[in-house]
């Protein structure tokens, strides 16, 4: 009697598990339209080969500006962006720390306009950039780094305490992508090959203090640190990204930090002839990121510099990577090849414009 | 620590996993320091005032009951040598030094919730007089007041009037004392437990039973049903109804009534399921405080279902010695002189009940909505009295008592007639309140309870039907108490049944309810008292 009960009551827990673990994969949102930037950081896991020369961190200014594929054409430099929306510098090194579980790679890109917020801004972008991650200690230490005072640790544990309220906004892409997920990115580059010619920007504000927060310093250390635990080159890099705007005071104090710490600083903004940028035609929202054209021109411009700076082997001739990489390419210029027809036929992109293709729709 | 927060979850099963753990004799000493951790959550400063109740009714208890006996000894020592008279004026000695330290206790007590909860109400009707005189006003004072005082202040002055009344002895252990006063689960929002219920169960060692402790965590659940899923959905509607009197008038005034009354009920059974099933998990055993009060077919009746620990409290440490006390019992006297006897002997009752109602409402807070919303229970209390031989003719003229339609009316009408009440809860202002009751009847427009006015309450279609959803399965639950324990029946049904039904009920408030961002998080609505 005694054993049947305890026999009934193990059923009974593996059901709840089982119905949470169910409840929590169709509530979560799945950034697979609209906002599909929230599927980067999760998309890694599911690389087969994570063994790669380089690895960019950041945010935006990474996952929209450097093509992957463009670096392994150009130079056989294997790659991927751990680039997340609005990746502040202690998810950066939190993403970094839970990489280099999978992968020790040669260099590090660290993209260092994050340098400029030293608080947590959004909720929404804590999820996109921590969610991601499998569960284990550096995503606990990466959300208790990172939450606002309305969080609870506890919802990076078991997400559905955080999105169970989602389920009057259930949509059919929450069905469709219950169990599987579409490839969104290209190691980590999220393809955009649409068209805004930059256009003017506000006239940068003074500000009352440019420096750097204290505890942007510290994340800028604890990365420098691990990389040099794990003998990898680190690169700070500033993006060819015209706003938010790069103040000449910021620079200095980057310029300063890489000088001290022996680091490569590229600031990509020095060399805007040089890579060959037209921001009438390289960039999808006026400046801000640039699109598939300028992200391939600013991918060339630093693949030259990174396989110079520390020699880096051209792995095209490997038959093994050749294959993977080449599968990749595939899906690269297939999706480049749906966009533009996207765009001849719609003169927009379905994905990142659904509202208004409902709205077509409807008329 | 709010009931609702991860942080009291996690606490909670950190006290639970320890007090199964731990040698049984150390059971009572786990709670005590449990509980002292879990008031320190609600800010250092409260642990004070708590300590200081504690401290103060345990020696005066001590003291009560070291006359007593010494009284009982000196008595039986001088059995032979005194008179009568002797004995008398000895124990009238004992007496009045009791009640001069009962006394003591009662108003330091008192007087620390008076100071803490009514000060500022004192200065602010002072300054409505001194304005009148073109007097320089009072300033308020900054005092923040601890969760739960007036629950655990009035179960400190029930023990400390039982002892006095010789009811048991006082405790000698101002640690078991101590758990008594500060019990973590019934600490914030009652029941106000009576020592003698209480103790026995609280420091008796428990072993693990698993039947209890399913049946506890059942009605935790219960509990966290009904304050996550319904009152804090609901919450969002009432507030937007009553904080814009300007823009809910009329029909809405009546259907913030009825949402509010569903929230209080949701929030305020919910808070005592949650405390009541803690402590059954514990092997505590927690009076009661409610017994489907919504089906009441009288006002009376009411009150003796709702709140019931409150009631009962008033009723045994105010109304009886008020009715019965010298002051009164002259009054009554002279009364039936000059009123005669059918009047005369009402003006007791109607005194000593218009006290313990204009109490009640002060106790409710410290503002001029509460005691006019005590007051108008009290009358209508007397008025209901007053009208017994009335509603008699009429039962004996037609013989409707026992039809189930009589039945529902009386019930639809206390309910109407208690939310009619409640809305001076529900607007904190005397003058607002009249006037919003006044516009159910000048501004009724039946017709904006379905141009959509209702969805833009804060609540959508899904919101409404979780809502819906939720009230039915609480009635539900209420109908089928009357013929047992819901616990009991579900416990006869098949495994597969039995777990069923705690699956959906787990996963209703997981998924349904109203918590994490997005919801402000609430706090039961009696902590506030």
């Amino acid at each position: 009697m005694k054993k049947k009960k305890i026999i009934s009551f193990v059923i009974l827990i593996l059901v709840v598990f089982t119905l949470a673990w169910l409840l929590q994969k169709l509530l979560m949102p799945k950034y697979m339209t609209k906002i599909v930037e929230g599927a980067l950081i999760s998309e890694y896991y599911e690389e087969k080969n994570k063994d790669h020369d380089v690895i960019f961190i950041g945010d935006c200014e990474v996952y929209e500006n450097f093509s992957p594929i463009t670096l392994w054409e150009n130079y056989g430099i294997t790659s991927y962006i751990r680039g997340s929306a609005q990746q502040l510098i202690w998810h950066s090194y939190y993403i970094l720390e839970d990489t280099l579980k999978y992968e020790k790679p040669d260099v590090v890109v660290f993209s260092v306009l994050s340098m400029m917020y030293d608080k947590p801004q959004k909720e929404a972008y804590n999820r996109m950039s921590i969610d991601g991650l499998p569960l284990s200690l550096t995503k606990i230490k990466m959300a208790k780094a990172s939450m606002l005072p309305e969080e609870d640790l506890i919802t990076y544990i078991f997400p559905l305490l955080r999105f169970h309220s989602r389920w009057n906004e259930l949509s059919e892409e929450d069905f469709e992508y219950w169990f599987k997920k579409d490839q969104i990115a290209h190691n980590g580059y999220l393809m955009r090959v649409d068209v805004k010619p930059a256009g003017s920007f506000p006239k940068p504000r003074k500000l009352a203090d440019y420096r750097f927060g204290d505890i942007c310093y510290d994340y800028l250390d604890k990365i420098v640190k691990l990389c040099k635990d794990n003998g990898i080159e680190l690169v700070l890099l500033k993006a060819p990204s015209l706003y938010p705007h790069w103040y000449e005071e910021w620079d200095a104090q980057i310029v300063d930090y890489a000088q001290k710490n022996d680091l490569l600083y590229i600031n990509m903004l020095d060399h805007l002839d040089e890579i060959g940028l037209d921001y009438s035609t390289d960039t999808y929202d006026a400046g801000l990121h640039l699109n598939l054209s300028g992200a391939e021109k600013s991918s060339v411009f630093l693949g030259k510099i990174l396989k110079e700076e520390f020699n880096l082997a051209d792995k095209r001739q490997d038959n093994y990577l050749k294959a993977i990489w080449q599968e990749k390419a595939d899906a690269y210029y297939k999706m480049k090849e749906e966009q533009y027809k996207e765009l001849e036929d719609y003169g927009y992109l379905l994905k990142f414009n659904l509202k208004r293709a409902e709205e077509d729709n409807r008329q | 620590m709010l009931f609702t927060s991860y942080g009291f979850i996690l606490f909670l099963c950190i006290v639970i996993g320890l007090y199964y753990t731990i040698p049984k004799r150390f059971q009572w000493k786990l709670l005590l320091v449990a509980s002292f951790v879990f008031y320190y959550f609600s800010g250092w400063s409260n642990l004070i005032y708590i300590s200081v109740t504690i401290v103060s009714t345990y020696l005066i208890g001590v003291k009560l009951g070291n006359l007593d006996k010494q009284q009982k000894s000196y008595i039986k020592e001088h059995k032979e040598s005194l008179t009568l008279e002797e004995k008398k004026a000895y124990k009238e000695k004992i007496k009045v030094r009791r009640w001069r330290w009962l006394l003591l206790c009662l108003f330091f007590n008192l007087g620390i919730l008076a100071a803490i909860k009514y000060t500022n109400f004192a200065i602010a009707n002072i300054n409505h007089i001194f304005t009148l005189f073109k007097m320089n006003e009072l300033s308020f004072v900054n005092l923040l007041l601890p969760m739960g005082i007036s629950f655990y202040t009035f179960q400190t002055m029930g023990y400390i009037i039982d002892v006095y009344r010789g009811k048991y002895e006082p405790e000698r252990n101002i640690g078991k004392l101590a758990l008594f006063v500060s019990f973590f689960p019934q600490l914030i929002q009652g029941p106000i437990s009576r020592f003698d219920d209480l103790s026995k169960s609280l420091y008796e060692e428990h072993h693990f039973d698993a039947k209890n402790f399913a049946f506890g965590f059942q009605r935790v659940l219960w509990g966290y049903f009904k304050k996550l899923v319904i009152a804090d959905r609901i919450v969002t509607a009432v507030l937007e109804i009553t904080k814009n009197p300007e823009t809910y008038d009329g029909i809405f005034v009546l259907v913030g009534m009825v949402y509010y009354a569903i929230q209080l009920y949701a929030d305020f059974t919910g808070g005592i399921d949650i405390t009541i099933g803690i402590a059954q998990m514990l092997g505590i055993k927690v009076t009661e405080n409610f017994n489907r009060p919504f089906f009441s077919k009288s006002i009376t009746e009411y009150w003796r279902r709702w709140h019931i620990t409150m009631g009962t409290w008033f009723r045994d440490y105010i109304f009886y010695p008020l009715s019965v006390c010298k002051p009164m019992l002259n009054i009554s006297k002279s009364s039936r002189k000059r009123f005669g006897e059918e009047i005369g002997k009402r003006i007791p009752v109607y005194l000593s009940t218009i006290t313990v109602w204009f109490t009640t409402g002060l106790w409710h807070g410290a503002s001029w909505n509460f005691i006019v919303w005590g007051l108008l229970n009290g009358f209508v209390i007397l008025v209901s009295q007053e009208f017994e031989p009335l509603y008699a003719k009429f039962h004996e003229r037609f013989n409707v008592a026992d039809t189930f339609g009589f039945r529902l009316f009386q019930v639809m009408r206390t309910f109407l007639l208690m939310s009619s009440l409640r809305i001076l809860d529900c607007y904190r202002d005397v003058g607002v309140s009249f006037r919003m009751f006044g516009s159910m009847f000048t501004k009724l427009n039946i017709n904006e309870l379905f141009n959509g006015s209702l969805l833009k309450l804060g609540l959508d279609m899904s919101d409404y039907i979780v809502i819906i959803i939720g009230v039915i399965v609480m009635i539900s639950v209420s109908l089928s108490q009357r013929s047992g324990s819901v616990r009991e029946k579900i416990a006869g049904k098949p495994v597969i049944i039995r777990y069923a039904v705690f699956v959906l009920l787990f996963f209703s408030i997981i998924i349904f309810g109203a918590y994490g961002i997005g919801f402000d998080s609430n706090q039961f609505i009696y902590n506030q008292f």
